[in-house]
């Protein structure tokens, strides 16, 4: 087979076979989505105080390790999720103190260069109190695929899908609707001028990254259901990057299709064009992607486009 | 006094120019140079060689280069890993394909090889800014490092998939390869850092930097005088990318021996990107801290609570190392944003006014 | 004063930021020589002028023309080898160089040399780097900034940074100064200072100047011409004292009533 046959050949296949097809898309969405998850953090965090935040993927990790620590330690789920929460609320706290305040008016280069450092910081700090071994997180849904349609889909992939998407439905009116979240809106938009409008920083930021954290649990709850509690998840964070290139810094729906064309396009890509190369496509295709649709529109898809003043 | 830095004035823009305008200065630095080719050699001890100071090199060099592309020139990347072995992969590709061309030369031409690549993936540069630019650098470090996993080609179908640095002589003396003394293998690491070190300290201070630095403070006041901005950002990608290409080769054929792609994986850019920030971004010298201050701090780990009597685990030397360079980061962000080598300069002033507080 | 072909002209620009027209079928001239103001309102396009003549924006309509060729659609970096220069309202410095390397930066230019000279420095690289020095070190006497010559430009006062901003301009040696508002935020002596420097400029070296301004004392005293900007359109060209008492500058700007002369 030449080579330009043999990049066409898997289109043959697609057609040929739709039900293979379909599985390896929903597959991809529900991939998708759970990536969409993490950048939902990001996307909050970014829209209420600008910073981009790479620890998000550490948080979420953070946030699995705790529960599943907890769990392990014999408290029941509810209430281990109750104290999962309250550690992520107290770290939005510790965060807020120690990293935001101080570097307040710094460029948001620093800022980012400082999450990469707390980054670091709370994935060696997850790793003293919980121990670094693989745990397994049980939330009481199998991870097993029943055929609807003839198609095979997994239970667990789609109770992430259905999860995020009410998340990202509530996380919508939350901003759209609420006082709280237009004062979210406003602070993005200009820190010092929501000042001036007596809108409390301080407690705006704690409650947008406790949200972000209580985001981060409900992603690491997914997460380590579907692959177990470990190290890893952290990268995730780095995947989550090329979803929020996509759909935009600032946009939750934006976050949520930029998650799914990042979901669908890997997992394809991998699947018919991976056995071409070797596989292991879904190392850099996600970034690729990224990259090439930056040269093309350098705000993503949902961005505002920025218009430097002279 | 011997060092005196009052009633010393510099009487041509030559003077003002040089790196070390103070004569005392120029002699304490040609002394140290001396000393440093002589003295680890002959008395360090093989662990502190091969431990310390050709990590500590290998890295600086690749703090160098780094630290042209975003300390200087204001492009923030996390691709350094994945350059640095585009490096070493060329270093190996190019002395075991010729095996009689000296390896002194293979270095900076594997740096060629990696200033190439870099070319490349700085071109989105000119459109992407900002975080956006370092998610593209993702891209070619995680594109990169499958490449060189994928394709056989590049470890000489070697089933290990590892490269091997192969045994090579500079003047008689065996410098790379298995044979070769940590001693050798010092010394050749240190030339290489002291010509490197001395030309991006001389591009840094001179038009090419100030072109940089203008691009990096304000790109549009920047077109303003004429600086062409791809052309420029081209420029710090290529250099930077030869520089860390050099390192890469370094670290094969002068450090570990022999490695494979985890050797430049995506921690390996974050360490060498803390190793700048800590160091100082914009400053040659700040490399140099920086790379040390990051080597230094497992060798601290591994050796102190064994001097003290303290067991510890690798694992909780591991957790340790994490979340002391993670409070380090936010540390110096915080207090120094210009790092060590803002610190370092501090001190300095306050020295020769000491004991007098202004 | 000013004589021959006018060495910048400005014909029929007209520049829209989407629905908004900034600038309406302006035409004004800058002849050789001269010192022109350019006045009017907050908001009625003089900084819009300034950057369409250095390239940021492109007019939809209309022409620019220097030296006589057309230059309508040039990038910055190429208006800036044409020598033309400029200072910005807000200050444009590169906060994290000294003083020195940011006036330097302004002779980029005049410099050749490739990049592997530099690096081996050396030879031409030195000698080039010493001859521009020099040259710096007579416009920092001249603009009185030798003290701090060496501080990182971020932390000197407004007043200073507006000098050294002036200095990287000058470091060009341009053909065409542009200069956006450089006496905002002074006080009187410092505007006094700047007016000496910009009308040495203009007498030692000859160089063409276009200023906005909003002092109108300084006006008077400094330009030879003043072009009068309202709402994006040009409503006044001539002599200070004429322009002064034109009703429509009158009625948009000064905020004097008519009196009956």
């Amino acid at each position: 087979m030449g080579p330009l046959s043999a990049l066409l050949a898997p289109f043959q296949d697609i057609v040929q076979n739709p039900t293979f097809f379909a599985e390896v898309l929903i597959g991809g969405v529900a991939a998708g989505l759970m990536y969409s998850l993490v950048a939902l953090g990001f996307v909050l965090i970014f829209k209420a105080s600008g910073v981009f935040n790479f620890a998000q993927g550490v948080m979420v990790l953070f946030a699995a390790l705790t529960l599943v620590g907890l769990m392990e330690r014999g408290l029941p789920v509810p209430a281990a999720l109750v104290v999962t929460a309250l550690v992520m609320v107290a770290l939005a706290v510790g965060i807020e103190r120690a990293v935001l305040r101080p570097l307040v008016n710094q460029a948001p280069i620093i800022l980012f260069m400082a999450t990469i450092g707390l980054t670091f910081f709370l994935e060696g700090f997850g790793e003293l109190l919980w121990g670094s071994n693989v745990k397994r997180l049980d939330v009481g849904i199998p991870d097993e695929s029943v055929k609807v349609a003839g198609v095979l889909v997994n239970k667990l992939e789609m109770t992430a899908a259905l999860t995020a998407g009410i998340l990202v439905a509530a996380l919508a009116v939350f901003f759209q609707r609420t006082r709280i979240g237009r004062a979210l809106r406003a602070v993005a938009d200009d820190h010092e001028a929501a000042l001036s409008l007596g809108i409390p920083l301080k407690t705006i930021w704690v409650i947008v990254w406790a949200v972000a954290g209580l985001v981060g649990i409900v992603a690491g709850i997914m997460w380590g259901a579907k692959s177990g509690v470990q190290f890893s998840l952290s990268l995730i964070a780095l995947k989550a990057l090329p979803v929020l290139i996509l759909g935009g810094f600032t946009s939750v729906p934006g976050a949520i299709v930029g998650g799914l064309i990042i979901g669908v396009g890997e997992k394809t890509a991998e699947v018919y064009w991976g056995p071409l190369v070797g596989g292991a496509i879904e190392n850099w295709f996600a970034y690729v992607l990224a990259l090439a649709f930056l040269l093309v529109r350098p705000q993503g898809l949902f961005g505002e486009r920025i218009i430097e003043r002279v | 006094m011997i060092y005196r830095e009052a009633g010393y004035f510099k009487t041509t823009y030559a003077a003002d120019q040089a790196v070390f305008p103070i004569l005392q200065d120029r002699i304490f630095v040609a002394a140290l140079l001396v000393l440093a080719f002589l003295l680890p050699p002959l008395a360090f001890s093989e662990y502190w060689l091969q431990a310390v100071l050709i990590p500590f090199l290998v890295y600086a060099l690749a703090a160098l280069g780094l630290n042209i592309l975003t300390g200087y020139a204001g492009q923030l990347s996390l691709g350094t890993g994945g350059f640095m072995a585009v490096g070493a992969y060329s270093a190996f590709k190019i002395s075991t394909a010729f095996p009689d061309l000296n390896i002194l030369l293979v270095f900076p031409l594997a740096g060629l090889a990696a200033a190439g690549v870099g070319l490349l993936f700085g071109i989105p540069s000119l459109r992407i800014k900002g975080f956006y630019l370092a998610v593209a650098t993702l891209a070619a470090q995680f594109f990169l490092i499958w490449l060189f996993n994928k394709v056989p080609w590049f470890v000489n179908y070697a089933p290990s998939g590892t490269i091997s640095a192969p045994p090579r002589t500079v003047f008689g003396v065996m410098v790379t390869g298995p044979e070769a003394t940590a001693a050798a293998r010092y010394v050749v690491a240190l030339g290489l850092v002291v010509v490197f070190g001395w030309v991006a300290k001389n591009l840094v201070r001179g038009r090419v930097g100030r072109a940089w630095m203008a691009i990096r403070d304000r790109d549009i006041a920047a077109e303003i005088i004429g600086v062409r901005p791809l052309r420029t950002k081209l420029l710090a990608f290529g250099i930077s990318s030869f520089y860390c290409g050099m390192a890469g080769a370094g670290l094969v054929f002068l450090y570990l021996g022999s490695a494979e792609t985890l050797a430049f994986d995506i921690n390996v850019s974050f360490l060498v990107l803390f190793m700048v920030i800590i160091g100082g971004l914009g400053s040659v010298l700040g490399s140099f801290l920086g790379a040390g201050f990051i080597i230094l701090i497992p060798i601290f780990l591994t050796n102190v609570p064994h001097w003290l009597g303290l067991p510890m685990s690798v694992a909780l030397q591991k957790q340790l190392e994490l979340m002391i360079f993670g409070a380090l980061i936010l540390f110096f962000l915080i207090v120094e944003p210009h790092g060590l080598a803002r610190l370092w300069q501090i001190t300095k002033e306050k020295l020769r006014r000491w004991p007098f507080p202004y | 004063m000013s004589e021959g072909r006018p060495l910048l002209e400005v014909q029929g620009v007209s520049v829209r930021f989407g629905a908004l027209l900034a600038l309406s079928r302006v035409s004004l001239e800058i002849r050789r020589g001269e010192i022109l103001a350019i006045i009017g309102p907050n908001g009625a396009g003089k900084t819009t002028l300034l950057n369409v003549i250095s390239g940021f924006y492109h007019p939809f309509e209309g022409r620019l023309l220097f030296e006589g060729r057309d230059r309508t659609r040039l990038a910055p970096p190429d208006v800036a080898a044409l020598g033309i220069a400029r200072t910005f309202q807000n200050v444009a410095l590169f906060k994290g160089m000294s003083v020195l390397d940011n006036i330097m930066t302004g002779r980029l230019l005049k410099m050749r040399g490739s990049f592997l000279l530099d690096a081996v420095w050396f030879g031409p690289a030195r000698r080039q780097e010493l001859e521009h020095r020099a040259f710096v070190e007579r416009i920092i006497d001249f603009l009185e900034i030798q003290a701090i010559r060496k501080t990182p430009a971020g932390r000197l006062p407004y007043g200073l940074q507006k000098r050294v901003e002036l200095g990287r301009a000058l470091a060009a040696e341009p053909k065409l100064l542009l200069l956006d508002e450089p006496m905002a935020g002074m006080n009187v002596e410092e505007k006094e200072d700047m007016c000496r420097f910009i009308l040495d400029v203009n007498e030692e070296f000859g160089t063409t100047i276009a200023l906005i301004e909003h002092d109108m004392g300084v006006v008077m005293d400094v330009s030879d011409r003043v072009v009068v900007l309202d709402y994006g359109r040009k409503i006044a060209d001539g002599p200070p004292a004429a322009v002064r008492t034109d009703p429509a500058v009158l009625d948009a700007y000064l905020g004097v009533s008519h009196e009956v002369a």
